[in-house]
């Protein structure tokens, strides 16, 4: 669907490999920083490109700080039968939810998502916590924070302030996820709207 | 899909859907905290007009962990005794604001009576109706087997299908709903059903089924299976002779100590033998086996309350304004 919308909308690439590489690296290091080493830390992705996201910044804590193991540090959490907007939009299929098995309980979790837009998704994911465990600290990492909060919520660690209009898609494809034939993957794009 | 009453026109896509969503499901029956608000406020009735016990708890326990407002409904001690008609009944819940009504009722085909006509426009979940189908337990049963044959296989359960499992379905064919449901769904995910019953418990017209069927059930073993499903002998729907006495019945028909012992003689360490429940211990399934490691008899109750969260999530959480068909909702309007 993503490469018939290309082909008509006017996108622009406002994200490129390397650039999401540096942002995370950064992100990586701030992390380490805020919570003064790796001590206790778990990244829980959300589904789908929150957890391509947090295997990655794992990888970079790990390589700054080799004490630590970058699987051991990352889980996904599935936030889908939390969301407000369940009767409103198709239904939508549960994805799955693993915890490392150190669990969350006093742990400093670092939620991490790809973009960051009304707050509604990282509300349901605080939800979803809840019932998982009570971990010490919770923070939020997102690649992209391009602005239109409905609620108040704010991102700790961002890799790129975008400002956008309500109208606009912003779209991110990792490779991970996003490996289809023709369409360009590792970067962010905004979509104009119609 | 916006009810679910038969297994016959469940498509593949539909039917993994289901058990992967499930999947998911039997995950919080593990968590600290076994509830998920996904359907908060919304409200399903358990309409029962025959006796159940562990299908009206596992809907119940299915509803309640998705937070979801249960109501149970007996036909015994209910208007339905005075003579209330299934449409009077229907229209009384839809009155009380029902999102999802799950139906058992004696009479074959009354789910989808509920579902074709506009007395209620809520969700219907076939929940047995006469011997008929009964598609969350085939649904379950299925989930079961592809949980085994997958880990058989070494392969991720989810989004996998039953592809090259042999499965035999041995007893009172004619008279279950399970039997029934399970030979659709089964051929639909690509397993190989065999049925083993005396002809006198066979429906007429078995052989238009996707399946094989068998009157020995030593032979259908030698063959080689994966996963011996026995059936409940339905003596309250037995009102003629259909075999000479029990004992010749479970001699020939029964999984008894003697086929379990076969089993590990032809080298079947991985086949399992499944019941849906209540057993007749001795009679189609000796004790033995139904207490035996291969056993999955608990495993299916416990997979029945995932199973039927996961059919409860997709047929209620999608978007009821647009789910709804036109015609139920404009001819409200001109109420």
């Amino acid at each position: 669907m993503t490469e018939v919308t290309s082909a008509h909308v006017p996108s622009r690439v406002v994200l490129n490999q390397a650039d999401i590489d540096r942002a995370l690296t950064r992100i990586a290091h701030e992390i380490l920083e805020a919570n003064k080493g790796s001590q206790d830390l778990v990244l829980l992705g959300i589904p789908s490109r929150g957890y391509p996201l947090a295997v990655r910044l794992a990888n970079k804590i790990a390589a700054a700080d080799p004490t630590v193991n970058a699987e051991t540090m990352v889980g996904q959490l599935d936030v889908t039968m939390f969301r407000d907007d369940l009767s409103h939009q198709p239904t939508r299929p549960p994805r799955h939810t693993r915890l490392p098995l150190s669990g969350i309980d006093n742990k400093v979790v670092v939620l991490i998502d790809d973009v960051l837009y009304s707050g509604r998704t990282i509300r349901a994911a605080l939800d979803a916590l809840v019932d998982l465990g009570r971990p010490r600290i919770v923070r939020l990492a997102v690649l992209v924070d391009r602005g239109h909060r409905e609620l108040p919520i704010r991102a700790d660690h961002v890799g790129k302030n975008l400002p956008t209009s309500s109208s606009e898609k912003v779209r991110v494809h990792l490779e991970e996820i996003d490996s289809v034939d023709g369409v360009p993957v590792n970067e962010v794009v905004i979509e104009a709207g119609k | 899909m916006k009810h679910l009453l038969s297994t016959e026109n469940l498509s593949l896509f539909d039917a993994v859907r289901v058990l992967d969503t499930a999947e998911e499901m039997s995950a919080v029956g593990e968590r600290e905290v076994k509830k998920l608000p996904a359907l908060r406020g919304r409200t399903v009735v358990n309409l029962f007009f025959e006796d159940s016990t562990r299908t009206r708890i596992s809907f119940e326990a299915a509803a309640k962990r998705l937070s979801a407002d249960v109501i149970n409904f007996a036909a015994k001690g209910s208007s339905v005794s005075k003579g209330e008609s299934l449409k009077d009944t229907a229209q009384t819940l839809a009155a009380m604001g029902a999102d999802a009504v799950v139906i058992r009722h004696w009479a074959s085909g009354a789910p989808h009576r509920l579902a074709a006509t506009d007395w209620i426009d809520a969700a219907v979940i076939n929940a047995g109706d006469g011997t008929h189908e009964h598609p969350t337990q085939a649904l379950l049963d299925a989930f079961t087997m592809r949980r085994h044959w997958s880990q058989v296989n070494g392969i991720e359960s989810t989004g996998a299908d039953l592809k090259g499992m042999r499965v035999a379905i041995a007893g009172d064919v004619l008279h279950s709903r399970v039997a029934r449901s399970n030979v659709w769904l089964l051929k639909t995910l690509g397993a190989e059903v065999t049925l083993v019953a005396p002809p006198t418990l066979l429906p007429i017209g078995v052989e238009h089924w996707p399946c094989k069927v068998s009157y020995n059930l030593d032979e259908t073993l030698e063959a080689g299976i994966d996963a011996m499903m026995m059936l409940r002998v339905q003596g309250e729907r037995m009102n003629a002779s259909f075999f000479p006495s029990t004992r010749e019945y479970s001699r020939r028909w029964g999984f008894d100590d003697a086929r379990l012992r076969m089993l590990d003689d032809l080298g079947m360490k991985d086949t399992i033998i499944m019941h849906p429940g209540p057993m007749n211990r001795g009679l189609e399934i000796s004790s033995a086996a139904a207490d035996s490691p291969r056993s999955t008899v608990l495993a299916q109750v416990r997979n029945g309350v995932s199973v039927r969260m996961a059919a409860l999530y997709l047929l209620l959480s999608g978007d009821s304004r647009e789910a709804a068909p036109n015609v139920s909702q404009s001819s409200k309007e001109t109420n």
